[in-house]
């Protein structure tokens, strides 16, 4: 018991260091592998809880696809972030005003919290006993809700033919590199011998 | 184990899925070689495409019948699906049909666009039988993200671009609000299944409707009105309908529309249609404001596509009046209203497109001056439509107005179908003004001919529909009558 509170303790404190070093670090590369950090705690957090499959979808999804996508808006794109972070001292009562309301709200919001009755009674999938959830899962996913499943996977086709409809297409004024043409390059195409008399230019 | 789900009344679906695809796949492997090719390869996947989706409303049509719900509850197909997808793949057939041309002409042929509204239409069939929530939310966005897709389709132009971006925003906050409700629902019912949550409110259980899900209603409402652009939900409508392709305009006018009042009527009248006295205040201020405003906005409007969208926003709130009332009359108003508000949307949106002045598109109401002289068809097609959607007897639009009004105040809600006749007068006017424009305002440049071959069918057929509704209304009144009762009748 006492191995599992430490454990707690250690995953909820890293994350949240974690995650006031994203808002704080002044390299943003490095607020992205704190994001990182935050990520991996999280999902220590949900392998505590029993919920091991959120716990990898966690790391697969957001550390694989989300983190690496914001690294590469953030080395692509070229922001200056000391600009961005100006003002921070002049806002900081506001935020720090919202963010005490935000608290409360949540305090409250947690402290009255208790499960409907009949929500228990009618939930349509149970959690089973003696078995893992992504077992449990997998047997409601691809039976019960196959419909879903199908249907969410022709959302994504769609999302994808959407992204490249809208990004490829004839632009004027493009440079594209053809390795073919500059294998057939000649060293006389592009190269002049000129005889500089010293001291004279050209 | 668990047995395989019963596949047949999910066919016409299925098959549309598998139709989007190939088509996706013959696009991708013909070699677009240059500019004629690829024009070649759209057209031919949209000849396909239109082709396809007449096949499937035969197979809607073969597999309705009684009512079936399958994959768990998460599928229903009863005669009220079957008569909104009929709509809604006459929708997108008739829009296919009229964007051949203009895609041509302002070179944005790609096959991609076939494909996409395809895939707009598989969305809006799942949302019409959706009884699950979730399957509600997966084929809305289905629809809607084909949809941001083919507002921005001409991404050349800054409109069009400006368009998708603003739809894109707005929509995804619809969604939002949209999931933010079923999740209340959900957690204060712990169901998402339409029966369910039904039987849950049954008869004596109405009065135990907790305030959490009654603001989960609330919430799926707003989302709701969002997608059909009912005001104060509507500010996306008339940028999103100027900026778009034109064709694409004259989609977004009926098929989501059409879509999303289906999903208000099963979701309102379905699941929390015991709860009536808690959401039926809401719809009356929406549908009364969306009236008002579709009437009085539309008057300043100089351009045809800005007044189209108003006149739309109008619309929703004439039909919405069916869905206060919340009986078989009312719904059955609804449904009559949709389908007549179809053909004469396409076919004023067809006579839109007619407006090109040496090759470019013009889309002023005074461009359409000496259109009488020039297009003598067009002209009384266009008058034709434009008396129908002022409620002009005996055209459609008058009739369709009739059932609603009719079921309101048979309903005893006489203040709502006092209101809706005095903004269809005031309505009238910007209807009126373009007719006059047409026929008496001097011309001062000639627009070209001759239309577009496909334009002129349509304009034709939908012209036709509308003139000859008084003489054969049994087809889409039976139809909507069969369906409305099963929608009643658990």
């Amino acid at each position: 018991m006492i191995i599992q509170g430490l454990t707690f303790y250690m995953f909820a404190f890293i994350a949240i260091a974690a995650g006031v070093m994203v808002v704080s670090a002044k390299n943003p590369v490095h607020s992205v592998l704190f994001l990182i950090l935050a990520f991996f705690n999280s999902a220590g957090l949900f392998v505590l809880m029993g919920a091991e499959f959120l716990a990898m979808l966690l790391v697969v999804v957001y550390v694989g696809a989300v983190a690496v996508l914001f690294m590469f808006v953030v080395m692509m794109l070229d922001i200056n972030f000391v600009e961005l972070r100006q003002g921070f001292l002049k806002y900081l009562p506001v935020g720090a005003v919202a963010g005490l309301v935000l608290v409360v709200e949540l305090i409250v919001v947690v402290g009255g919290w208790h499960l409907s009755p009949e929500a228990l009674k009618t939930a349509a999938s149970p959690i089973p006993e003696n078995v893992t959830n992504t077992h449990a899962l997998g047997a409601i996913i691809y039976t019960d809700y196959i419909f879903l499943f199908q249907a969410a996977g022709m959302v994504l086709l769609i999302a994808m033919i959407g992204a490249i409809v809208l990004t490829h297409r004839k632009r004027s004024g493009v440079k594209k590199q053809r390795i073919a043409d500059q294998l057939a390059r000649k060293p006389e195409d592009t190269l002049e011998i000129i005889d500089v008399e010293s001291g004279r230019g050209i | 184990m668990t047995e395989i789900p019963n596949m047949v009344p999910v066919i016409p679906e299925i098959f549309v899925a598998v139709i989007g695809m190939a088509l996706l796949m013959l696009g991708v492997f013909q070699k677009a070689a240059d500019d004629a090719t690829e024009v070649k390869t759209a057209h031919l996947v949209s000849r396909l495409g239109m082709i396809s989706l007449v096949l499937t409303m035969m197979l809607v049509a073969t597999v309705a019948g009684s009512t079936f719900n399958t994959f768990s509850g998460m599928f229903v197909s009863d005669p009220f699906a079957v008569y909104f997808k009929i709509l809604i793949l006459f929708a997108s057939a008739l829009t296919l049909a009229i964007s051949h041309n203009y895609m041509e002409n302002q070179g944005i042929a790609r096959f991609e666009y076939t494909v996409l509204v395809i895939f707009a239409t598989l969305g809006m069939m799942i949302m019409i039988s959706a009884s699950n929530l979730m399957s509600l939310y997966l084929g809305l966005e289905m629809q809607s993200l084909s949809l941001y897709v083919i507002a921005t389709f001409n991404r050349d132009d800054e409109r069009s671009t400006e368009a998708g971006l603003k739809y894109f925003v707005l929509g995804a906050v619809a969604s939002g609000m949209l999931l933010y409700g079923s999740s209340l629902v959900y957690g204060f019912s712990g169901t998402t299944d339409f029966q369910m949550l039904g039987n849950m409110f049954d008869g004596d259980h109405a009065p135990d409707a907790s305030l959490g899900l009654i603001v989960g209603i609330v919430f799926i409402l707003a989302g709701l009105s969002f997608k059909v652009s009912a005001v104060p939900f509507h500010m996306w409508t008339p940028d999103v309908y100027e900026g778009a392709p034109t064709p694409v305009t004259a989609f977004f006018s009926v098929g989501p529309k059409i879509a999303a009042i289906a999903l208000f009527i099963r979701v309102m009248v379905g699941p929390f249609g015991d709860l009536v006295q808690h959401w039926q205040q809401i719809i009356v201020l929406i549908s009364v404001a969306s009236m008002l405003l579709g009437a009085f906005a539309a008057i300043n409007q100089t351009n045809i596509k800005r007044m189209m969208a108003y006149s739309s926003i109008g619309h929703v709130g004439y039909a919405l009046i069916g869905l206060v009332v919340a009986n078989e009359a009312g719904v059955r108003g609804i449904m009559i209203y949709m389908a007549v508000y179809l053909f004469m949307n396409i076919g004023a949106f067809a006579c839109i497109l007619t407006m090109r002045r040496a090759g470019r598109m013009v889309e002023k109401i005074s461009d359409l001056s000496g259109l009488s002289k020039t297009h003598p068809m067009v002209a009384a097609a266009l008058a034709i439509f434009m008396f129908s959607m002022a409620g002009i007897p005996p055209l459609a639009g008058f009739f369709s107005k009739l059932y609603i009004f009719f079921a309101a105040v048979e309903s005893g809600f006489f203040a709502l179908a006092i209101i809706g006749v005095l903004s269809s007068v005031v309505g009238a006017f910007y209807y009126l003004r373009i007719i006059k424009v047409v026929y008496f305002d001097p011309p001062d440049e000639t627009l070209d001919t001759p239309i577009d071959r496909n334009l002129g069918y349509v304009i034709f057929g939908t012209a036709l529909i509308v003139v000859l509704f008084f003489a054969f209304p049994g087809i889409i009144i039976d139809g909507a009558s069969a369906a409305a009762a099963a929608m009643f009748t658990k």
